[in-house]
């Protein structure tokens, strides 16, 4: 809709203009400085920086010179930019500090293997370990203690469980009502039932997952009899309440574009409004449902509090009835606990920057259905 | 051989055929159609339960446990008292930190709707990875942000501002209210683009074109022609932006709410106390659920009103400039 210049542009004009076109590249910057960010705390990570290690072989202090600078900052656990400050006495003294410290690890800490292991190494992170005291191989996430484990299929397995729940309950409602609604309704229910659904969206999700807390859990206990009170089940059923305006309305949106002449054309044949609806307007408007869920599932796996304030135990169970801890909840409660610049601090950032990914591509996929059901349409007109 | 020519087999008038399909209705009565239109029917009838419902028990329960002490008082330190506490802090959190993000994104936002709508080529590779930017930005999780506005503004901005200023303590490289405030900023750019380029593009270009015959510059039409008349629109952003934001609690929990604040914030780099945050640590760290139940109800109350009153506000203006565009064109 651009309109054309009337007139030479004069300088100051000429500046205005390039200033908004600075300003509206921010959006970019936005998304590559958040990515920046997050993946920066999360760096040393994946470069194996990090040694959570309780026991280490000491570095005498007399050694200093031998050892690399980047060997020193591990050991230490400090930054290039405090080893670069530091003068050669403290960098002794905190030297003899830590071979104390070694010194003072109590002997049933010092025979135990797993106190040996770095467990942010790649291996502790994703496969099962046979942990000490545990009976088989296993996945733990438990980041305090003296070993801290951060294993991360837990949290993915229960992010997908409650994630999984949610859009079984909300996909089927909201398509269903999208139908309704588009194909089905009378123009004035219609008018009335759409504003209505939306504005579902406008409950805040710590105001859904008080709700879940408080009254949902106890009336799906007193329905379905299960044991803890606080489940996955329960999480999935409100993370639905929270995407179901989300998919309705995408989808909603992807049926009302089908063009009349289809609806028209199939009534004119003696199909029913269902048939029509089931048998002529979904199936041209599939990519855009499916976009839809698509959407709706990047919405769930990034929601926070709902699951945050419902479910958080982290089990590795599959029991839509057991307790799940999904990644964002672990991020959000665990975070002001972790020590920042720690090794948990940078797996629970290196967390955020994977379910950064999932979303964006999701997103991306969404978004990109859409487009070409739209240009489809457009071009069939 | 018989041939129709085209008077004998086109109706005499045409028939208005939008109001035909409305209310067609197949004469044979086809049980699963007439079963599946129930089910949909009900699908929809159950969501729209499920959120009277939700409206339902909060109102009635809050309305009942709500009043003006409730509302004006600053805590002690103990809130879980129902005799004793307030909102007052939260409320005056909530309410700075989106005022303060409002002005942030608004400019941002406006000035990147006018290129996308006036300048921007439509079919340009850059125009295309702006609005997918834009529509990225809209689906990174929340808690994402949250990790974001760690990172970037406490960690990075925060902490070299105070190198720069020589402060010995930690000013702004801490948690505070403006880092929360930006944070939201960014979170909620897309929802008053979106909205503010809704409304530029309502306007015809009859207006544009003859404010430029006129003799006005792009952007004295811009600013003097087109802005007037978006206003509305851009309202409607600013409002769905602050109703997205006030209820926003993930965000905002490690860029600088605080759990209990004996004052209200007076400064940027003050921590605050905010009403969603309230909700979470009422309903997850009551000492005595039972006991706190009714300000619990209250505070989301409270918080909904501020929210929910907003939403609507901006789905009726934004309604209204829908109609007005359908007449338009």
């Amino acid at each position: 809709m651009g309109i054309h210049r009337g007139h030479k542009a004069r300088p100051a004009e000429w500046l205005a203009e390039k200033f908004i076109f600075l300003v509206s590249l921010s959006a970019i910057l936005m998304v590559l400085l958040i990515f920046l960010f997050v993946a920066r705390e999360a760096l040393p990570v994946l470069f194996g920086e990090t040694n959570t290690a309780l026991v280490q072989k000491p570095i005498p202090p007399d050694e200093v010179d031998k050892h690399s600078a980047a060997e020193l900052e591990a050991y230490l656990e400090i930054t290039p930019d405090q080893l670069a400050r530091m003068s050669k006495e403290t960098l002794r003294s905190l030297m003899d500090v830590k071979v104390e410290a070694q010194n003072d690890i109590p002997e049933e800490f010092r025979n135990d293997p797993d106190a040996r292991i770095n467990t942010t190494e790649w291996q502790y992170l994703l496969k099962a370990h046979q942990w000490s005291g545990y009976d088989k191989p296993e996945h733990i996430w438990q980041p305090v203690g003296q070993v801290k484990k951060f294993n991360i299929i837990p949290l993915f397995v229960g992010t997908l469980k409650v994630t999984l729940i949610g859009l079984f309950f909300a996909v089927p409602l909201a398509v269903g009502a999208a139908i309704y609604v588009s194909q089905l309704a009378r123009p004035r229910t219609r008018e009335i039932l759409k504003p209505v659904i939306e504005m579902l969206s406008g409950i805040p999700s710590v105001v859904v997952g008080f709700f879940a807390l408080l009254v949902m859990a106890t009336v799906l206990q007193s329905i379905f009899h299960y044991q803890t009170r606080l489940n996955a089940f329960v999480a999935g059923i409100a993370l639905g309440f929270a995407v179901i305006p989300v998919i309705f309305s995408i989808a909603e949106d992807a049926l009302t574009s089908v063009p009349r002449a289809y609806t028209q054309g199939a009534l004119a044949l003696g199909a029913s409004r269902w048939q029509t609806a089931w048998q002529i307007v979904l199936p041209a408007a599939l990519p855009g449902v499916f976009a839809a869920a698509v959407l709706g599932f990047g919405r769930a796996i990034g929601e926070t509090m709902i699951v945050l304030m419902v479910c958080s135990a982290s089990v590795m169970s599959w029991s839509i009835f057991d307790s799940a801890r999904s990644i964002t909840t672990t991020i959000a409660a665990e975070m002001a606990e972790a020590v920042s610049g720690g090794p948990h601090y940078r797996i629970l950032f290196l967390l955020g920057a994977l379910l950064f990914a999932a979303t964006f591509l999701s997103n991306m996929a969404g978004d990109f259905v859409i487009h070409r059901f739209k240009q489809k349409l457009e071009g069939k007109k | 051989m018989n041939t129709l020519t085209p008077s004998e087999y086109l109706p005499e008038k045409s028939a208005d055929t939008t109001r035909f399909t409305r209310n067609f209705r197949a004469e044979k009565f086809d049980f699963w159609s007439f079963f599946f239109s129930g089910l949909t029917g009900a699908a929809t009838w159950l969501i729209v339960a499920i959120l009277a419902t939700i409206l339902l028990n909060i109102g009635i329960n809050g309305w009942s446990a709500i009043s003006w002490h409730f509302v004006s008082t600053i805590p002690k330190k103990d809130f879980f008292d129902a005799n004793t506490t307030g909102v007052l802090p939260m409320i005056v959190g909530t309410s700075i930190r989106v005022i303060v993000m409002t002005i942030f994104v608004i400019p941002v936002g406006v000035i990147t709707a006018i290129y996308l709508t006036e300048y921007a080529a439509n079919t340009s590779l850059l125009t295309r990875i702006i609005r997918a930017a834009v529509n990225n930005l809209a689906g990174v999780p929340s808690i994402v942000f949250g990790l974001f506005g760690l990172g970037f503004f406490i960690n990075f901005v925060g902490k070299n501002l105070d190198k720069i200023l020589h402060n010995t303590d930690a000013v702004w490289g801490q948690p505070a209210l403006v880092w929360a405030s930006l944070t939201l900023a960014v979170m909620t750019l897309p929802v008053v683009i979106v909205a503010t380029e809704e409304s530029l593009k309502a306007i015809p270009a009859g207006l544009r074109e003859a404010s430029l015959a006129l003799g006005a510059t792009k952007l004295q039409t811009i600013l003097r022609v087109v802005l007037p008349q978006a206003l509305p629109g851009i309202l409607t952003g600013g409002i769905l932006a602050v109703s997205r934001a006030a209820g926003e609690v993930a965000p905002i929990l490690f860029t600088g709410v605080a759990y209990y604040m004996a004052s209200l914030p007076s400064h940027l780099s003050d921590q605050f106390m905010d009403l969603g945050y309230h909700v979470f640590v009422l309903s997850t760290q009551s000492p005595n659920i039972e006991q706190t139940r009714p300000i619990l109800y209250a505070t989301v109350l409270v918080l909904l009103i501020l929210t929910f009153a907003l939403n609507l506000v901006a789905v009726l203006i934004r309604s209204n400039i829908r109609k007005k565009m359908r007449s338009m064109h």
